[in-house]
């Protein structure tokens, strides 16, 4: 590991209940879902991570805690190097803090967050839908969202699928 | 059927000055079909007069669930579809995704083939940029450089469809490598290419450069400093015409851009004026980058040795049984990479185009997402606009150079 990233990871895991990977080189935290806001600000203020380029989301269903990981990417334009965190979020209950009060970024990448996993964020002063039309139902990126496909009929299952085919409403 | 929902202007509350509601400012809808917004952009503003007190943009009018369909493809068939994306780099897109399943696998990659990746993604940033040149003096109403710069674009496209048989949706850049060598005549026309592109850039200049009209149009229009791009995270031309030299080409070399020998040009107003000298800056950069790539070109195999991870060669597959086994399940199952998640990033046109790479241990990726440059850009709008004329968004618009495709996937 870099010897100014062993810096920062040294200096979040001293404070904040984190865990440590390494990965193909990238460094990722694994941070409690209440600390993110806390562990950025530290980030982005003592240690120079002053951009905010990746923030995604992975579901793991079925598996319910976590359900999900948020992703984090952060990035530094003075030392060039890149850090991850991953916060846990719970498939019952999908709330964690909007991390837009440290990097503006966040404002859309939670949106799009939002819109196709449903994970509501916090304390965000604009979550509305950013991909999906307003009136949406669902969350596409889900790993349960059904894909919608249409089961082909054969003969001899005709009958049995027509039963369960939409029929021109939604 | 059901009835179509709309935005109304109580869901838009808080984004809208309080004169809104009283209706002492206007909120007109400027797109989705507009010919100025470069694709399906609507924009939401608010105007006093005419000048914009709010801007909110809306996108998603283009959203075709890329990132959940290539869950359902394996590795190499998802690749297929990242062309479609950002439809102005598209060997950029295959580049990134490359850059992330060989980072994931730990696939090593041939010099040959890093430097006609080098070479074909540097094309493909000029082509963008010719775009981005033609399109933006088209809507500040300099019709005859679209013209010429389509003219040169035509000759990348020429390229591209030399190597690869395709114009535009190439999937030329396989991870492991390349799809295939690049063919004889590649050398002689792309030397052609770098002969003829300076002069023709100096006319693009001489055309826009030093026309007052163009200047009045750009100069102070749409203009933010660094502390905000870095917050909003906008990187690329307009990141560095606030004056930053950020350059993942430089910052964090991939592909061999270490040793080429070029600048990051750079200005310091920040504003449409500074993007444009920026842009076209990064053209001559780019046609030297390119120079240097096809001089030190070296021979040798264009894909992997690895042989687990590409397919086999055609001459072997009628003659050897263990490749014919291994054609036809590395194009039905798939290769297996381990399980983890990695993240790589290229220099697009625009900005910052990274892939994050989630895998289960499967051969489907289990979760796929194109960190796009557009998206910071285009929320940025609501900086850029303020307080500025209608007919200035245009400029800022074009100035950004967004790609819709890019934006929505």
């Amino acid at each position: 590991m870099n010897e100014t990233l062993q810096a920062a990871v040294e200096g979040i895991s001293g404070r904040f209940k984190v865990q440590t990977a390494e990965f193909r080189g990238d460094v990722t935290l694994l941070v409690p879902n209440d600390q993110v806001v806390d562990i950025c600000r530290v980030l982005h203020d003592e240690f120079d991570f002053d951009t905010l380029p990746l923030e995604t989301a992975v579901d793991y269903h079925p598996k319910t805690s976590p359900r999900f990981h948020v992703v984090y990417g952060l990035y530094s334009t003075k030392t060039h190097l890149y850090l991850y965190l991953r916060a846990p979020v719970d498939g019952e209950n999908p709330h964690i803090s909007t991390v837009e009060s440290v990097y503006k970024s966040a404002n859309w990448r939670e949106r799009e967050i939002f819109d196709l996993f449903g994970i509501i964020f916090d304390g965000h002063s604009d979550l509305r839908r950013l991909e999906m039309p307003p009136d949406w139902e669902g969350h596409p990126l889900r790993k349960d969202y059904p894909l919608g496909y249409e089961e082909v009929q054969f003969t001899f299952n005709f009958d049995e699928i027509d039963l369960r085919k939409p029929k021109g409403e939604r | 059927m059901r009835e179509i929902q709309e935005f109304s202007l109580d869901d838009l509350k808080h984004l809208l000055s309080p004169r809104a509601l009283t209706g002492e400012t206007v909120v007109l809808n400027m797109g989705p079909q507009h010919p100025s917004t470069h694709g399906v952009l609507r924009l939401i503003l608010e105007l006093d007069g005419e000048t914009i007190v709010n801007c909110i943009p809306d996108i998603g009018f283009l959203h075709t669930g890329i990132e959940k369909n290539m869950e359902s493809k394996t590795y190499m068939k998802a690749e297929v579809m990242t062309d479609r994306m950002d439809y102005l780099f598209t060997l950029g897109n295959n580049l990134t995704y490359a850059l992330a399943v060989e980072k994931l696998v730990g696939i090593p990659v041939p010099p040959r083939a890093d430097s006609v990746r080098v070479i074909l993604t540097e094309l493909s940033r000029i082509s963008s940029h010719l775009i981005w040149i033609g399109t933006s003096a088209l809507d500040l109403g300099a019709m005859s450089v679209f013209l010429y710069a389509m003219r040169e674009r035509e000759m990348i496209l020429d390229i591209f469809e030399l190597v690869s048989g395709q114009r535009m949706m190439t999937t030329y850049i396989r991870p492991g490598g390349l799809w295939r060598d690049v063919p004889v005549q590649f050398n002689e026309l792309l030397q052609q290419f770098i002969d003829i592109m300076p002069k023709r850039i100096d006319e693009y200049e001489s055309l826009l450069t030093h026309n007052s009209l163009f200047l009045e149009r750009t100069q102070g229009i749409g203009v933010i400093d660094i502390p905000t791009a870095l917050n909003w995270n906008v990187s690329g031309p307009t990141l560095r015409a606030a004056g930053m030299a950020h350059d993942l080409r430089k910052t964090n070399p991939y592909c061999g851009f270490e040793q080429y020998d070029f600048e990051v040009p750079t200005q310091t107003t920040g504003d449409v004026y500074g993007r444009y000298l920026v842009r076209v800056a990064e053209m001559r950069e780019s046609v030297k980058i390119v120079q240097q790539a096809l001089d030190k070109m070296p021979m040798g195999p264009s894909l992997t040795y690895d042989n687990k991870f590409i397919p086999p060669p055609r001459s072997e597959i009628g003659v050897s049984m263990e490749s014919l086994i291994h054609h036809f399940k590395y194009w039905t199952e798939g290769f297996l990479p381990p399980a983890g998640s990695v993240y790589a990033a290229v220099e697009s046109p625009r900005g910052e185009l990274g892939v994050f790479l989630e895998s289960d241990g499967g051969p489907k990726p289990y979760r796929v997402h194109y960190r796009t440059p557009s998206i910071p850009l285009i929320s940025a709008f609501s900086i850029l606009a303020k307080g500025h004329m209608v007919s200035d968004m245009v400029a800022i618009i074009s100035s950004i150079d967004l790609v819709l495709g890019d934006a929505d996937r």
